[in-house]
């Protein structure tokens, strides 16, 4: 835009000009225009009489989907960004407006991602599709979900059954894309549809062979979804073709972009980007302008967050076991240090996190405090003391990401750093590792099923297994392994694509982005301590009738993982650097960088369940550490000596993130307050120093969680980190609740 | 009782190993900040609310090289120096003198860490006052001031315990006091009090801490077959433990 309209300028009032004001360039404003804020928390207000009324108001209704387990449903329309009119929730309370449907906590249905998923939903919560959409979607067109199911192998098939690959999202929208919901706000919907058009007319000269034209097809849908913003947002009475004049506007454009989004797509991951320093400025002008008032910040600052604390996707009940109630990860990244060395942090990092005291704890959104050493001391002394009270943060490693992504990068779901409208990725889920050293023991036949999921392989017949022979094997299996599973990522993504595409989001990126492949590994701990066992002690398979390893003995000891010694150590690291080579040695769709993550979210139990005994002493059926954790109880020098050998996996190996959860009771981190926060932080700078990447820290009693088993209605916030993301505890199942409580609490005796 | 170490052993010069039970990385209650804690075998008490039971003897297997134990702690070192320390526990860290006090001057003299003893002191005339000089600081646990009760408690009487608290002020030594307040034995405001009038003239003492007793370490007792006395004790209630507080903090003491 060579000419500031005069919207502009008055939306614009104040902020230094730079290269943002000629390009579309988010990060440049923040770096010209915010206030690095280096004091502590005394600043802070406490939630408005008017928030507290209307979160008093939701509370009543939460309390009936916690009931009901789906309080409504829209049944009746494919959800888009214009098929609901305006919901409330009290539109007399509400300061930050606009629900998902017309009414809060109803959920939408998303064919164009799987009508199967829909109908299985529906019908799971006693709820029935409009025939008008299922003949939509049977007789006019097709979904993701068909898309993908046409073009699968037997082969991916089989691994997806035996659970060998799983959690694919091929039945609804694949998620883990961040839209630059910023852009909205600071440019306005007409000033980006403008650019768009300027990305498309520059393919005018292309050759209009297949990605020409993928992407021609693409910006257009783009340009569709900016007018229909444009519309959803008229529908409550703002016009968003222009830039946001002031706070309120700021923070209500973002909230209608981000709308837009999670209207158009139910991906398992929807994040909201890094937006409170973006905000920031927004305040900060108010506040100088004798507009804005500390409460009336954090009043924004609440409404939004309630908002985001509702955003709901209909999910069936096996989805919701798997991951432990009604994760959405609407993920804010919080802090950091920028690439010039000021910090990131600003009075609004505090006023987020600060939302856990106002509206008190709760898994979403999910705040993510991006650690330096460097960081403010106030600053780290306020997230130490918010985990010890709420125990609903987390923590990653800016030092570590910073220098891969920059200073302008956000959190996709739990650990997946990428650059805020520069970069996507291709979700990919995760293979089960420790089943992967079952096949090469077993030649490829899967120990529970008996069914022989890999061809070519011959099982081990010898009594005791050698080390050398198990793990040339092992890297056969895991050659077949990533062969499979990349082909399974590459269906997925081109169909997604193809059926479900992400317009509003990839309208608030550039248009030549950095896609990533993201896969993913479970059960680290085990298949490395399988190792070390069958390295380090003697282990013998017992075989049953039909030849199949289904137990094993072990005698001596071995170094487990998790008590930083090395021999361990460089099993599990690599572990992950050959299964990263291996993935890389294949050929990905839209040429996306492969990269790996250490996650399993809570679906280490479900993993451990379809998963045999294994070489380590693990009995069938007993869940995974979760994430990059050592196993369960095998850490037996303290957490320190665990946080150092889970930084030993190579950051370069696992791009994607490595997750390590740790909970310890209040007393395990001292005697008073004051020690507590001191030693919390410490432990936390502690662990990037080394190299850590990504850190849950749960502050609890284990008293207090076998309470809450026994009496949930008491604890309807009680909420706790679980490798990534936070869940209320009284959701999860019985078995996750034991899970929990059996895990490693670290309490010194 | 099983004793591998005698006693004798602690006479044993310029040893370079020792029995180690095991270690904890990022402990936070036992010193300042967080705290490596080596834990070594062997007590010469046998107190009757003992939580690590287990650490009373020593076995073959958890004989231990100096140098093995320096080598491990030099992975945390750059981790220690900001956050805490290094403290050496047990078991009766005296009961190992030699071994012990080897630790301690090596982990100052290369890194100089943060030092601290947990110790209960009855074995400290065995030392010379030199041997203090690498540790920062002695968490002495006092059990009882009543010597005919702490021989109940422990085995045996206080006075060695309470002459290694004046000689450790004496030189200069900082130290926390611990108090184990345990319903039916140590829970009197009076056998409090008079502690407290012990430890008031100390003035090294930066803090007393009294710690609630509890049953965590119960299954140790019962794993190793030993008779536990405490049974049936439960863990004091809050107020009576803040009441016992109150006797030290009459007396100006810092307590926790």
């Amino acid at each position: 835009m060579n000419a500031l309209n005069d919207k502009s300028r008055s939306s614009w009032r104040g902020f230094h000009e730079g290269k943002w004001t000629q390009t579309i360039d988010v990060r440049d404003f923040i770096q010209k225009n915010y206030t690095p804020y280096e004091g502590d928390s005394a600043f802070l207000k406490g939630a408005t009489v008017q928030t507290l009324a209307l979160w008093e108001k939701l509370g009543e209704l939460l309390k009936k989907e916690r009931a009901k387990g789906v309080l409504d449903v829209s049944a009746d329309v494919g959800s888009s960004i214009t098929a609901h009119d305006p919901g409330y929730i009290d539109r007399g309370l509400e300061i930050v407006v606009g629900l998902q449907t017309d009414a809060p906590l109803k959920r939408a249905i998303f064919p164009n991602g799987g009508l199967r998923l829909v109908k299985n939903s529906l019908s799971a919560y006693g709820f029935t599709l409009a025939p008008a959409v299922e003949e939509a979607y049977t007789r006019y067109r097709k979904d993701h979900n068909q898309g993908v199911f046409d073009v699968y192998s037997a082969e991916i098939l089989a691994c997806r059954k035996a659970g060998i690959i799983t959690g694919l999202p091929d039945a609804y929208g694949r998620g883990r894309i961040i839209g630059d919901y910023r852009r909205v706000a600071l440019y306005g919907a007409d000033r980006l549809i403008e650019d768009k058009q300027r990305e498309k007319t520059e393919l005018d000269s292309s050759d209009f062979v297949e990605n020409d034209l993928r992407s021609r097809e693409e910006l257009s849908e783009q340009i569709r979804a900016l007018g229909e913003l444009k519309t959803m947002a008229s529908s409550y009475g703002f016009d968003v073709s222009k830039p946001a004049a002031n706070a309120h506007e700021a923070v209500q454009w973002v909230y209608f972009a981000y709308l837009a989004a999670i209207k158009e797509q139910n991906g398992a991951a929807m994040s909201l980007g890094r937006v409170s320093t973006f905000l920031d400025i927004y305040f900060q002008r108010d506040l100088d302008e004798g507009t804005l008032t500390e409460e009336e910040a954090q009043e924004l600052v609440d409404q939004l967050v309630i908002k985001l604390r509702i955003v709901r996707f209909l999910r069936t009940p096996e989805y919701d076991q798997l991951f432990s109630g009604d994760p959405t990860w609407v993920t804010e990244a919080i802090g950091g240090m920028g690439e010039d060395g000021r910090t990131l942090v600003t009075l609004s990092s505090f006023r987020f996190l600060h939302t856990l005291k106002t509206l008190g704890p709760a898994p979403e959104p999910n705040l993510t405090v991006l650690w330096s050493q460097t960081l403010p001391p106030g600053f780290k002394a306020f997230c130490a003391l918010t985990s010890i009270e709420t125990s609903s943060i987390q923590y990653e490693n800016d030092d570590l990401m910073r220098p891969q992504w920059g200073d302008d990068y956000a959190i996709a779901c739990c650990v997946s750093a990428m650059r805020v409208g520069k970069q996507m990725q291709f979700f990919g889920a995760r293979v089960n590792l420790a089943k992967a050293v079952l096949y090469a023991v077993n030649g490829g036949v899967d120990e529970v099923s008996g069914a022989k999921v890999a061809q070519g392989f011959e099982p081990i017949t010898s009594d005791t297994l050698d080390y050398t022979t198990v793990t040339q094997r092992l890297d056969k299996v895991l050659d077949w392994l990533a062969g499979t599973y990349i082909k399974a990522l590459n269906s997925i993504h081109y169909m997604h694509d193809k059926y479900h595409y992400e317009r509003l989001e990839m309208a608030l990126h550039d248009r030549d982005i950095l896609r990533t492949m993201a896969c993913g590994i479970a059960g680290l701990s085990v298949a490395s301590d399988s190792l070390s066992a069958i390295r380090y002690a003697r282990v013998k398979p017992l075989r049953n009738e039909k030849g199949i390893a289904v137990d094993f003995t072990i005698e001596g000891t071995y170094p487990a993982f998790g008590n930083n010694d090395d021999k361990a150590d460089e099993l599990a690291s690599g572990l992950v650097t050959t299964f990263m080579e291996k993935l890389r040695a294949h050929k990905t769709y839209r040429e996306s960088v492969v990269t790996q993550s250490v996650l399993t979210i809570t679906s280490n139990v479900v993993y451990g369940k379809k998963t045999g005994n294994t070489p380590d002493g693990r009995r069938a059926g007993e869940p995974f550490a979760p994430g990059a954790n050592p196993m369960n109880g095998r850490d037996e020098k303290g957490f320190i000596a665990a946080g150092a050998s889970v930084a030993k996996i190579p950051y370069a190996s696992a791009l994607d993130g490595i997750s390590w959860t740790a909970s310890a009771t209040p007393g395990a981190l001292g005697r008073v307050r004051e020690d507590r926060t001191k030693n919390l932080a410490s432990c936390l700078d502690g662990y990037c120093e080394a190299g850590g990447f990504h850190l849950n820290a749960n502050v609890l009693n284990r008293e207090t969680l076998l309470d809450a088993m026994k009496h949930p209605e008491l604890y309807p916030q009680l909420t706790i980190r679980v490798s990534g993301y936070a869940v209320n505890f009284i959701k999860l199942t019985r078995e996750q609740q034991l899970d929990v409580i059996s895990r490693t609490f670290h309490t010194k005796v | 009782m099983i004793m591998e170490t005698s006693h004798s052993s602690i006479l044993e010069k310029s040893r370079r190993w020792g029995y180690v039970h095991s270690v904890e990385t990022g402990a936070a209650v036992d010193g300042p900040g967080l705290r490596y804690m080596l834990f070594v075998s062997g007590c010469n008490f046998q107190c009757l609310y003992c939580h690590n039971c287990d650490t009373w003897t020593s076995r073959p297997e958890q004989k231990k090289d100096v140098g093995s134990v320096l080598e491990d702690i030099a992975k945390y070192v750059p981790f220690l120096r900001k956050a805490g320390g290094l403290t050496i526990s047990g078991g009766e860290p005296l009961t190992q003198p030699d071994f012990v006090g080897e630790i301690f001057r090596q982990v100052k003299r290369r890194w100089n860490l943060h030092t601290a003893l947990d110790t209960q002191g009855s074995l400290a005339s065995q030392v010379p006052d030199e041997w203090f000089n690498p540790v920062d600081l002695v968490l002495l646990d006092i059990k009882h001031i009543d010597s005919a009760r702490h021989r109940e408690l422990t085995g045996q009487g206080n006075e060695a315990t309470l002459e290694t608290a004046q000689r450790l002020n004496r030189l200069g030594k900082a130290l926390w006091i611990r108090y184990v307040m345990v319903p039916g034995w140590t829970d009197a405001a009076a056998d409090a009090e008079r502690l407290a009038d012990f430890i008031k003239p100390l003035t090294m003492v930066q803090r007393v801490e009294v710690l609630p007793f509890h049953q965590l370490g119960a299954h140790k007792w019962h794993d190793l077959g030993r008779p536990y006395a405490l049974e049936t004790t439960k863990p004091p209630e809050p107020a009576a433990v803040e009441l016992i507080r109150d006797a030290f903090r009459s007396r100006g003491l810092t307590v926790y």
